[in-house]
């Protein structure tokens, strides 16, 4: 606080509701509202925190609340960001799209361009072919793009529009050049979740780029990172690619497209991997494919490319960060450098000096199915015991990979997966087994509030911590970046409940 | 493996002749699979031998979500190996099925269920009604269609009525025409007014199927002809349909006519009485009067 004494007064959030005249607002209301009276409404929320509660809870079929997972579009808009100067268009109504430029802006701090074919009540009678002609016209008209990526919302879905066939009227009609690309992909809302829109948009875009394309080896090494909410993974796999010696293209990359530096000029299209390298992505010697349940229909693309096909865990603390090297060194033919080795072993010093710190500590985890797999095996690494493991958009075969994994360790076998279930699934379990931890995205802080437990930020989205997503997770620099966080989040605790005797200058 | 989808005004008898037909293909060695576009889930039961076949969106929305569906849930054989699916879709006066349409097929193709096939049929209801019920012939989907109609003028109005929905998609993919199937109701001058249709909509009537009690012996017992009884005159004649189809070559972008010439075509085959713009509008009474 400012000691001016001419300083203008702000009250923010925190202070601005605590006023008089607020407080006296919410005592008028209540007598309007009819609601129970506060030992009531305690009485009933501690009976929420009970197993008996948690069993009516899990018994819940035809509600889902706070289902921890965006919509298929969202994906779709993500990934044509990763490719260059090309521009999203969502066919939907508007509302879909504010919501997808919203949501990312939020995470990555950053302006997102990308358009709607702004589809109203007439669309959903007549069909949206009008709308998404003469959205394709606009859009390319005005925002000059290289290439229009198209995805589809719930309504486009419902009343059947076909992509291929309205993008091929559109050229017909002369709204769009016989040549500018324009991939598409249908990512019905109400079917999987942003991951799997992220997928199908990725499918569509290297499908279109790479067709009739088939040619000599190009000897490169294709790295497909899948829906990833940290540009800084994305630069620390080319850097790694980099130190290793090999030729690699990310697909799609959109670490330059969400993060673009303040040079105080706009530019629509920051980064994006180059089409042409997209285009020739089919002649690698390799594809390596970092989510295994996030990139599925990308790979059965892929399987018919002439290079081979890799998947792995994403690279999320030592062993996954080995297994990633080691495939990109066999598949490349290339010796790992000393330089790589020696972060590694730096890692692993880092983990003796913090490990006594987080050994054993209790943890529940949700997020994207691929997310809590890679950061379970890091946190297994570190000898902390994971309880309750949550993706509301994982499935069975998710589910049973995760639990292969839990029972390789001594540290996983308490841990139970719940694939399907919801952010209130998840409040159940916390409160009826605690735990010491929750590692997941922003939705879980009020958890956290309430379950009186440190809230770990990782995945998707997070909106309340700023610039995480700038810092990779990747590699054994990730690892280096998480267990930083990490054990000074357990020491901030530590410190904050010390008692006078042992509150010590050495941690 | 070709894909063929069966179009028709609703009731014409496009399931029946659809699964006589296939049943016709599988009996020459084809490997085949029905598809049924219709909610009522009719496509199948003469392959079956069944009421009506458990349907996708019927398991989907019992196990919660299609997702955690199984093929072979809804994915059954019948005779000759017949595979037979049935999107299914909502009760009457509710919800979507169009959209129904899309999530089933949606479903096989993420599936394998299109694997190892000579032929593959979508049965769909009635009229081309919404984008749903053009799933069918979308790109990758069924190349050839067609129509099933008889020389009621009902009939071939939505026939007219398909091949404008078949021209939409024609010019942007590859979908063709293939040809009218006349499934006789003995109407007057029946096979020459399809012809004639045909003629116009420039394609063919690929065959004259005429009427035979003996389907309806079949059907009681959900069985098709070909299998019911193998030496009928009728079984001959799906089988000389199924044979054209297999052979054909003749595969169109239709030209739909206007609903002007198509009520002059009824007209000059006597169907439809010159109109006398004189009575229109006048009531009764008046009309004595006059």
């Amino acid at each position: 606080m400012s000691t001016n004494p001419d300083a203008l007064v702000v009250r923010d959030h925190n202070t601005l509701f605590k006023g008089p005249e607020y407080q006296e607002q919410r005592e008028r209301k209540k007598q309007f509202e009819a609601g129970s009276s506060p030992a009531e409404v305690d009485r009933v929320a501690e009976w929420t925190r009970s197993w008996e509660y948690r069993e009516k809870n899990f018994a819940r079929k035809d509600l889902t609340i706070n289902p921890l997972k965006a919509c298929q579009p969202l994906g779709a808009v993500l990934a044509a960001l990763g490719f260059a100067g090309t521009l999203p268009l969502v066919h939907g109504s508007q509302g879909c799209t504010s919501y997808f430029r919203g949501h990312l802006a939020r995470h990555f701090k950053e302006p997102v361009p990308t358009v709607s074919s702004s589809m109203t009540e007439d669309s959903a009678v007549f069909g949206g072919l009008s709308n998404l002609i003469e959205a394709l016209g606009t859009a390319v008209h005005v925002y000059k793009p290289d290439m229009v990526a198209v995805s589809t919302t719930c309504m486009a879905e419902v009343i059947g529009d076909d992509l291929q066939n309205f993008i091929a009227n559109a050229r017909t009609k002369g709204a769009i050049s016989e040549t500018i690309p324009v991939p598409y992909a249908h990512t019905p809302s109400f079917v999987g979740s942003h991951v799997l829109g992220y997928d199908n948009m990725l499918r569509g875009i290297l499908s279109y780029l790479t067709e009739g394309k088939k040619g000599a080896s190009n000897g490169t090494v294709n790295i497909v990172p899948g829906f990833d909410p940290y540009v800084g993974n994305i630069r620390e796999l080319k850097r790694l690619l980099s130190l290793l010696g090999v030729k690699h293209a990310v697909l799609g990359d959109h670490s330059d497209s969400l993060d673009s530096p303040a040079t105080g000029e706009y530019h629509m299209y920051p980064g994006g991997t180059p089409l042409a390298v997209a285009a020739d992505s089919i002649n690698a010697i390799a594809t390596v494919f970092l989510q295994p349940f996030g990139s599925k229909r990308t790979r059965e693309t892929v399987d018919g490319w002439a290079g081979e096909t890799v998947t792995v865990n994403p690279p999320i603390g030592i062993g996954s960060t080995d297994a990633f090297i080691t495939e990109i060194a066999r598949v490349a033919g290339v010796a790992v450098p000393d330089e790589i080795t020696a972060e590694r072993g730096r890692l692993l010093d880092a983990l003796t000096d913090s490990h006594a710190y987080v050994h054993g500590k209790r943890v529940a985890i949700a997020g994207d199915p691929d997310f809590v797999t890679g950061m379970l095996g890091f946190l297994l690494e570190l000898g902390m015991e994971p309880v309750h493991v949550l993706a509301t958009n994982g499935d069975e075969t998710w589910a049973n990979q995760t639990r292969e994994l839990l029972a390789a360790s001594p540290f996983g076998r308490q841990a139970t997966v719940w694939p399907g279930k919801d952010g209130w699934h998840l409040r159940s379990l916390v409160l009826t087994e605690p735990v010491d931890l929750i590692v997941g995205a922003t939705h879980l802080k009020h958890l956290a509030r309430e379950a009186d437990v440190p809230l770990f930020r990782a995945g998707f989205p997070i909106f309340d911590r700023h610039h995480l997503h700038r810092f990779p997770i990747y590699g054994y620099a990730g690892g280096l970046a998480l267990l930083t966080q990490l054990v000074n989040l357990f020491l901030d605790e530590l410190d904050r409940n010390a008692p006078d005797h042992s509150f010590d200058i050495v941690r | 493996m070709r894909q063929l989808a069966f179009y028709g005004k609703g009731g014409i008898g496009k399931s029946t002749t659809q699964q006589n037909t296939m049943a016709a293909l599988a009996e020459r060695g084809n490997r085949v699979m029905i598809v049924g576009c219709d909610p009522k889930a009719d496509s199948t039961r003469l392959i079956l031998h069944s009421k009506a076949q458990h349907t996708v969106i019927e398991k989907a929305a019992e196990k919660g979500s299609v997702e955690d569906l199984e093929l072979e849930e809804v994915l059954l054989e019948g005779a000759w190996n017949i595979r037979c699916v049935e999107s299914g879709g909502p009760e009457p006066g509710v919800g979507c099925a169009g959209r129904g349409v899309i999530t089933a097929i949606t479903f096989l193709e993420e599936n394998g269920a299109y694997e190892d096939l000579d032929f593959v049929t979508y049965d769909v209801l009635g009229d081309v009604v919404c984008g749903g019920f053009a799933m069918p012939i979308r790109q990758g989907k069924a190349q050839e269609i067609y129509i099933v109609t008889s020389g009621e003028m009902m009939a071939m109005y939505a026939a007219n009525n398909i091949a404008r929905g078949i021209l939409k998609y024609a010019h942007t993919g590859g979908v063709r025409l293939g040809g009218l199937i006349c499934n006789s109701r003995q109407t007057d001058r029946e096979d020459e007014l399809i012809m004639e249709l045909a003629r116009r909509l420039n394609t063919q009537m690929i065959h004259f199927v005429p009427r035979d009690n003996i389907v309806q012996h079949a059907e009681l017992r959900r069985m098709t002809v070909i299998e019911y009884s193998p030496e009928a005159n009728q079984a001959n004649e799906y089988r000389e349909l199924a044979r054209k189809i297999e052979e054909n070559d003749m595969k169109t972008i239709p030209t739909p006519i206007s609903m002007d010439e198509l009520e002059e075509l009824l007209i000059d085959f006597g169907i439809m009485e010159q109109e006398d713009e004189s009575i229109v509008g006048q009531k009764a009474a008046s009309a004595v009067g006059a």
